[in-house]
């Protein structure tokens, strides 16, 4: 399934798809977007990739296995959870820092909270659907 | 207080880690130190106990379910701990020497501390649950103790036998504990007893009688529920001697006896005690003739024990409790002793057969002597504490209010051939004449001798000086019955039936002893009743279990994925489409049709199609994309009805779904025909009505009032309490954060799951 076109397209494609789902991921709070959503779609980007340059291409340029992504998340969003403990508030309440970020907004807890959530669903997604393809 | 029950469970957790220290440096007797120190500690409560004081300590564990760490010494606690934490320190001893240089010496001592420690919780707490806590852990360690030898099959099966038969009573605890919490408003075991009124008064009084005693006799091996002791027997001798004839097997006795109180005068209840007590005796005094292993004839004769103990507490007289007392002392002493000594015996000869063991004297005169004491004390020759034993036995079987006659005949019986038993165990292997294969046989170390010669000098000792052992005796059953004194141990009662009784017990044992020789032949007649014994039902039981749940698995687990969704499916079709059909009436002029628009009514119809597409198409792939496009089309929908983020999330998860299935079926061969038209048509059918079936619900969904409590409060707060607008973002990260955090680390295991089972499956396929 190698094409030319396909290939042409995904090498802009990857990046630009990447940008959006950071983009999906960061206005989650106030828009439409979130860690979920923002996760599958850069899921997609890869698998996009994988489609058009080869898995062994695709799993090169990551470096890593995706599966690492998994524990890095749930570290995130379990420090997320737990950082309340640290000023006597109960498990899950929100921390918000003062002051306004541009493009970002608010920064908190939460955030954090779905960035790990977005790299799960990253890692989760990829592993399985790059362990199935190399299956034989 | 707490440190006596809980030192037990945190040497065996040390010994995990410093085990082979132990084991290399051959330091397993320095371990004797634990029990030694629990009974030290013990007895510095002596004087308090005498003088009837009760000794609580309160720890707060669950609260909120009104579970606590309640312990409480009192008489009986008292006399219960000196025979856990006394003849533990016996046995710990005596281990260091009977398993020198096992293998797994570090890991038997860790089980038997744990045992000692959940004994002790068992006889101290004064709380149910926790007391039905430590009764299952007393389960689960003789569950390891039996299994030591976890090579043979024969002691796994027996080890698996008593930890079900001991379970299957403990379910029974549990249910009592629970009803008497429901019924008296208290979990605590001291207030539940002295308020037995409340108890009495409650309407499932008959149904806790008959579950504590259930939970009693299945522990203290009654008949039916004997046939695990025997079974037992296969564990190493000092398990044998500690938990399944001195401790274990009395937590069903200690039981009847706490709650004697409450069930003191209930019909139901003597009854029943007395009728499986007398059962149980006379059942296993009887097969004790037929034995021909050392260790089988006392396994009897500990049922034999167990049921006379039974039977005591269920005449429930003054004379009766005191005498249940004094037994249980002198059975831990002589019965003990008597497997310490087959234990040597089996140790230096390498045999448990009585038909093989004779004249073992001119090697073994020290055990000889502790074995013909042991003895004496089985068979209550005077002045042993033994007779006083009986004595009152008989006291409390002749003076009776019913049955007087029938009742003695039942004691005399089984005491008869205890008497039997005993002197079949202690003497016989030591008289007659010496085979020449015995000849090698030499004295055991002194750690394995002098453990069973200071119960018999006990046994002894308190039967010339009884006044040493009232006080431990009468308090137990002055706190437990209310009497105010209890009769005086004394080992001359003068001439009266009583004796005549004792002097009968002894003359016609002795008579058996040297009359009756176990054979062989005995045995073999005994073989034959097996196939109607308990055991065989049992295991017939576990066989038609075994076949049933064999045949009801393989119905439904037949290995066809489409026959497991066919089966939910049928499930559900059937368990809500009665109520979904009888209650659906659907106004449809309600249903607001002449509001579809366009792009409403093209989305159904290009769903429709796909479907359609999906089911008659001949290619896999087309099948697929025909399904995406279905997931797509319901993305639109989310889309015009308001829920971006939802039709967001329909649209990637479609994507990635169309490409993992691409993935696989890639590498899958050409689509075939494989099912038969029938089995289509049923499926076909079956969807259908599953369709419908649905939409009928969503449709009578649609018609109840919604609830928008919740909606409303999140759209109200979501931005006030969490500073986002995104309301289901805010759901997700804040509001019902933990719910992700779980879905999130679920997320994790499933695509790990997937990952090991197709590595695994490529790797073993490489290495072949």
């Amino acid at each position: 399934m190698q094409t030319t076109i396909l290939k042409a397209a995904s090498n802009f494609l990857l990046p630009v798809l990447l940008l959006f789902s950071i983009f999906i991921l960061l206005r989650g709070h106030y828009l439409p977007g979130g860690g979920f959503i923002g996760g599958l779609i850069a899921s997609s980007a890869f698998v996009l990739d994988a489609f058009a340059n080869g898995l062994v291409y695709t799993k090169s340029m990551l470096r890593f296995h995706p599966g690492f992504l998994m524990p890095l998340g749930l570290t995130f969003s379990f420090l997320a959870a737990i950082s309340p403990f640290f000023v006597g508030k109960p498990l899950m309440h929100a921390l918000w820092m003062k002051g306004h970020i541009p493009v970002i907004g608010k920064l908190g807890t939460p955030l954090i909270f779905d960035i790990g959530v977005y790299l799960v669903v990253i890692g989760a997604a990829l592993t399985i659907i790059f362990t199935i393809s190399e299956s034989r | 207080m707490l440190i006596v029950v809980l030192i037990g469970f945190l040497l065996s957790a040390l010994l995990l880690f410093t085990g082979n220290f132990f084991k290399e440096k051959k330091l397993s007797t320095l371990l004797t130190i634990l029990p030694l120190g629990i009974l030290i500690y013990l007895l510095s409560f002596g004087k308090k106990i005498a003088q009837g004081e009760v000794i609580y300590l309160h720890y707060e564990w669950i609260p909120a379910f009104d579970v606590s760490l309640n312990l409480r010494l009192d008489g009986l606690s008292f006399l219960f701990g000196l025979l856990i934490s006394g003849i533990g320190t016996l046995v710990f001893l005596y281990t260091s020497s009977y398993l020198k240089g096992h293998h797994f010496i570090d890991r038997f001592y860790s089980y038997l501390s744990m045992f000692m420690a959940a004994m002790l919780g068992l006889v101290l707490s004064d709380n149910l649950i926790t007391i039905f806590i430590f009764w299952e852990l007393t389960s689960i360690t003789s569950f390891f103790l039996i299994g030591f030898n976890n090579e043979s099959e024969s002691c796994r099966r027996s080890a698996l036998v008593a930890l079900g038969v001991t379970g299957f009573g403990g379910f029974f605890l549990l249910a009592a504990a629970v009803l008497v919490g429901a019924s008296t408003g208290t979990y605590a075991l001291s207030e539940v007893l002295s308020n037995p009124e409340a108890l009495q008064s409650s309407n499932y009084f008959s149904l806790i009688c008959i579950f504590i005693a259930l939970a009693a006799f299945t522990k203290s091996a009654q008949f039916p529920f004997h046939f695990w002791l025997p079974g037992a027997m296969q564990a190493p001798t000092p398990v044998s001697t500690y938990l399944h004839s001195a401790t274990m097997v009395k937590a069903g006795v200690y039981l009847l006896f706490r709650f004697y109180p409450a069930f003191e005068g209930a019909d139901l209840w003597h009854n029943l005690l007395i009728v499986f007590g007398a059962i149980t005796m006379i059942y296993s005094a009887y097969h004790i003739i037929f034995r021909i292993d050392l260790k089988s004839i006392l396994a009897y004769s500990t049922i034999a024990a167990l049921g006379i103990l039974v039977f005591l507490i269920g005449l429930g007289t003054k004379m009766a409790i005191t005498a249940a007392a004094v037994f249980i002392v002198v059975h831990a002493l002589y019965k003990a002793s008597l497997f310490l000594i087959v234990g040597i015996v089996d140790h230096e000869t390498g045999t448990r057969d009585i038909t093989k063991l004779s004249g073992l004297r001119q090697k073994l005169m020290p055990i000889f002597i502790i074995g013909i004491i042991a003895a004496a004390v089985s068979g209550g020759i005077p002045p042993t504490l033994g007779f006083i034993g009986k004595e009152l036995i008989y006291e409390s079987t002749f003076h009776f209010s019913r049955s007087v006659v029938f009742l003695t005949i039942l004691a005399v019986f089984t005491k008869i051939l205890l008497f039997y038993a005993g002197f079949v165990v202690g003497v016989k292997p030591f008289t007659g004449s010496l085979p020449t294969s015995l000849h090698k046989v030499h004295m055991p170390d002194y750690k394995m001798f002098i453990p069973p010669a200071i119960m018999v000098s006990l046994g002894l000792f308190f039967g010339v000086f009884p006044s040493f052992i009232e006080n431990f005796i009468s308090k137990p059953v002055t706190q437990i019955s209310g009497f105010t004194d209890v009769e005086h141990l004394k080992i001359w009662h003068g001439f009266s039936e009583i004796l005549v009784f004792s002097m009968v017990t002894i003359l016609i044992g002795t008579i058996m002893y040297l009359t009756l020789k176990p054979n062989y032949k005995l045995k073999g007649f005994i073989s034959k009743l097996e196939v109607i014994s308990p055991l065989q039902l049992m295991n017939d039981l576990n066989q038609g279990f075994e076949k049933i749940s064999g045949w009801w698995t393989n119905l439904f687990q037949n290995g066809y994925l489409r026959h497991y969704v066919a089966t939910c499916v049928l499930f559900m079709v059937t368990s809500i489409g009665y109520v979904v059909v009888f209650n659906f009436n659907l106004d449809l002029a309600d249903q607001a049709f002449h509001q579809l628009t366009f792009h409403e009514v093209a989305i159904i119809v290009i769903m429709l199609g796909a479907v359609i597409f999906t089911v008659v198409t001949r290619s896999r792939l087309a099948a697929v994309v025909a399904m995406g496009i279905v997931g797509f089309s319901f993305s639109l929908i989310f889309l015009f009805y308001g829920a971006p983020d939802l039709a967001m999330t329909q649209f990637s998860v479609d994507t990635l779904t169309v490409i993992l299935f691409v993935l696989v079926l890639y590498k899958l061969p050409k689509y075939l025909k494989l099912t038969k038209n029938v089995l289509r048509l049923e499926h076909g059918i079956l969807s259908l009505t599953f369709g419908t079936l649905i939409s009928m619900i969503i449709l009578m969904v649609l018609q109840q009032p919604v609830q928008k409590e919740a909606s409303e409060y999140y759209g109200d707060n979501a931005y006030l309490l969490a500073k986002g607008k995104n309301v289901v973002n805010v759901i997700l990260v804040d509001f019902r954060g933990i719910d992700t955090l779980i879905e999130v680390s679920v997320l994790t295991v499933a695509s790990l799951g997937v990952f090991g089972l197709i590595k695994l499956r490529i790797r073993s396929r490489d290495k072949k």
